[in-house]
């Protein structure tokens, strides 16, 4: 019992992040259709400049900020130079998703050839050693900071898509093109502000995961499956549905690891996920298709 | 772009005298490559065949019929696998080679089940958990992987007195021209064109006729099998085998070729498959830079060129045809 306990803390430390790397994925693809599979590459490369500004002995707080500043300006760039002049053209979804492909391919190979292909140790404030106990429970400080990192994370992402006014546009926006167009709101600038707000956000979950996974030009690839998964599984069309698929997926990730096999964890949560796909092909808290003939 | 008066000129694969004349050359070329090229070139020729022929079933999956699969590297090593341990028991090589096929190609119907009811992403997500869970499989199944050495497969030795590199450059042709020849022969029967209905619209290809559940698994069971012939000639080829040849960057490449070629064209696969093995091997000093010409490559042919190396090389003969007209 005090096994499963702990299991299922650490389970919400790692959902927490799959979480918010789900709402990244799940933002894009509510307002354009994209399935961003450059958002693993984005946050690696803000995460090299972090560590490049560290060892260029910046403060965390600066080098923190650079880093997810430049992952939102990569995903900004990136809208606006290529997807943009692909959508003038009337490409294809599908040619969009390659095209995110494309941008991952690039990130990737200049982070290789720039930071080396060495694995390194990233420096974090909190430390991973010290730990504190609750009870029967064990908990580190870094997962406490991951956590409530999340839940904050989470919390000032709702006020923003539900209070604001400029949430209500991204909601308009993602809810129907044209008509936001004739309501006069900005979609382009709406657009680009969810891209580089999507990036913004796998930024900080990569930020928290290179203490734990050591830092290399793929490190982010697992991270973003487990999130493109966590999105899927909680609906691609539901940012509600992003949170709870997160937290499903790590704490379900981390019971089988503990309980079944260490060396199937990653197997048995993408076999979780086709299982509830053949289902509920619209995930959990998703909109059932319909489709007009 | 010609007129076709009868069936007889439809199914025809070459149509006119001049076109013959020119596949005739090209084979000409193929063949004759040996006799003054280094084995180097010889090497990357035959790379380029034992690619070409799982580009293709990729681009009859994705190109054809329109559905993204990921677990393509998993098909790979399910093939190259096979082929190895039947190989190692000593069953001949064509019997190998067929098993390899067929195993990838059950496979790929269990793959291709999710997509009767997923589409786009969400086929995506259940295809790339295939993928990893039989890559995690092989990694942690000494039996199946061979253990830490790799599994060593025997090459195929030359029957006649020619270099070991010139049998495996004609052998691995001839492979490559049969299954080129296969795939026209797919796509041009009943079969392709109940694929290519699909891709454009399922819902009114079901009305017309053509059952969607039988050729979407067709269609996964054919790449598949193509996928799993490529394995076995590779790990022919290469003669030893480990997990780590076949993970999501490799499902990544053969998805990269099938782009560049240029969707639903076989002749485009081929150009594809060249691209993704000499790059690589112009940039063997620069290696981390490779993955960059790839993806400045895709989104320059995705905003300029959508119909991939093989649309800007019908947009030029056709230039030339009808030059000084445009």
């Amino acid at each position: 019992m005090e096994n499963f306990m702990q299991y299922i803390v650490s389970g919400i430390g790692t959902g927490s992040l799959y979480a918010i790397v789900a709402l990244g994925l799940a933002l894009i693809y509510r307002s354009t259709r994209i399935l961003n599979f450059a958002h693993g590459d984005v946050s690696t490369a803000g995460v090299y400049l972090a560590i490049t500004l560290l060892g260029m002995n910046f403060g965390y707080g600066i080098a923190y900020a650079a880093a997810i500043l430049f992952g939102a300006v990569i995903a900004m760039a990136f809208y606006f130079i290529v997807l943009v002049p692909a959508q003038r053209r009337e490409s294809t979804p599908l040619s969009q998703i390659i095209l995110t492909i494309a941008l991952g391919l690039i990130i990737q190979g200049l982070v290789s050839y720039l930071g080396g292909t060495e694995p390194q140790a990233f420096p974090h404030p909190l430390s991973d050693s010290t730990v504190y106990k609750m009870g029967p429970l064990v908990i580190s400080e870094l997962s406490i900071g991951t956590i409530s990192a999340g839940l904050i994370l989470c919390l000032l992402f709702y006020i923003l898509i539900q209070k604001t006014k400029l949430g209500l546009a991204m909601r308009a926006v993602s809810e129907n093109l044209p008509a936001a167009q004739t309501m006069s709101i900005p979609t382009r600038k709406i657009l680009a502000f969810s891209w580089s707000l999507a990036a913004a956000l796998g930024v900080t979950a990569g930020l928290f995961l290179a203490p734990v996974l050591l830092l290399e030009p793929f490190f982010m690839l697992e991270p973003f499956l487990k999130g493109f998964a966590a999105a899927i599984l909680g609906g691609l069309n539901s940012l509600p549905g992003a949170i709870v698929g997160g937290l499903i997926l790590g704490v379900a990730e981390s019971l089988a690891g503990g309980f079944i096999s260490i060396a199937f964890k990653n197997t048995l949560a993408f076999l979780i996920i086709i299982l509830v796909l053949l289902f509920r092909p619209e995930g959990l808290l998703g909109k059932e298709f319909i489709e007009r003939v | 772009m010609d007129l076709i008066e009868s069936y007889r000129d439809e199914i025809q694969l070459v149509r006119k005298p001049w076109t013959r004349a020119w596949v005739g050359g090209l084979l000409l070329l193929l063949l004759a490559i040996p006799l003054f090229s280094s084995d180097f070139i010889m090497y990357v020729a035959t790379l380029i065949f034992v690619y070409s022929i799982g580009v293709q079933g990729q681009n009859i999956l994705i190109g054809y019929t329109g559905q993204i699969s990921f677990g393509q590297a998993a098909l790979l090593a399910i093939g190259a696998f096979t082929f190895g341990h039947l190989s190692r028991t000593g069953i001949p090589w064509p019997l190998c080679l067929l098993a390899a096929g067929i195993v990838s190609g059950l496979s790929g119907i269990l793959v291709g089940i999710p997509s009767l009811r997923l589409k786009g992403p969400y086929l995506a997500i259940a295809t790339l958990g295939f993928g990893i869970a039989v890559y995690q499989i092989f990694v942690n199944s000494e039996f199946l992987s061979g253990g830490r050495m790799g599994l060593t497969v025997e090459k195929l030795q030359p029957p006649i007195d020619i270099s070991k590199v010139q049998f495996n450059y004609y052998f691995n042709l001839l492979i490559a021209l049969i299954f080129t020849l296969l795939s026209y022969n797919i796509i041009s029967s009943y079969m392709g064109r109940a694929f290519i209905a699909i891709r454009d619209n399922d819902i009114a290809a079901e009305v017309i006729g053509v059952n969607i559940t039988r050729y979407k698994l067709l269609s996964f069971a054919i790449s598949s099998f193509y996928t799993g012939v490529q394995g076995g000639l590779y790990s022919q080829l290469l003669g030893y085998l480990e997990p780590n040849m076949f993970t999501f960057m490799e499902a990544v490449t053969l998805f990269v070729a099938v782009i560049i070629g240029g969707l639903a064209s076989v002749e485009g696969s081929i150009m594809g498959a060249a691209f993704v093995i000499i790059v690589p091997q112009l940039l063997s000093e620069f290696k981390e830079m490779v993955p960059v010409v790839y993806g400045i490559t895709i989104i320059i042919i995705l905003i300029f060129e959508p119909r991939g190396l093989y649309g800007r090389w019908m947009k030029m003969r056709l230039y030339f045809i009808n030059w000084p007209f445009r």
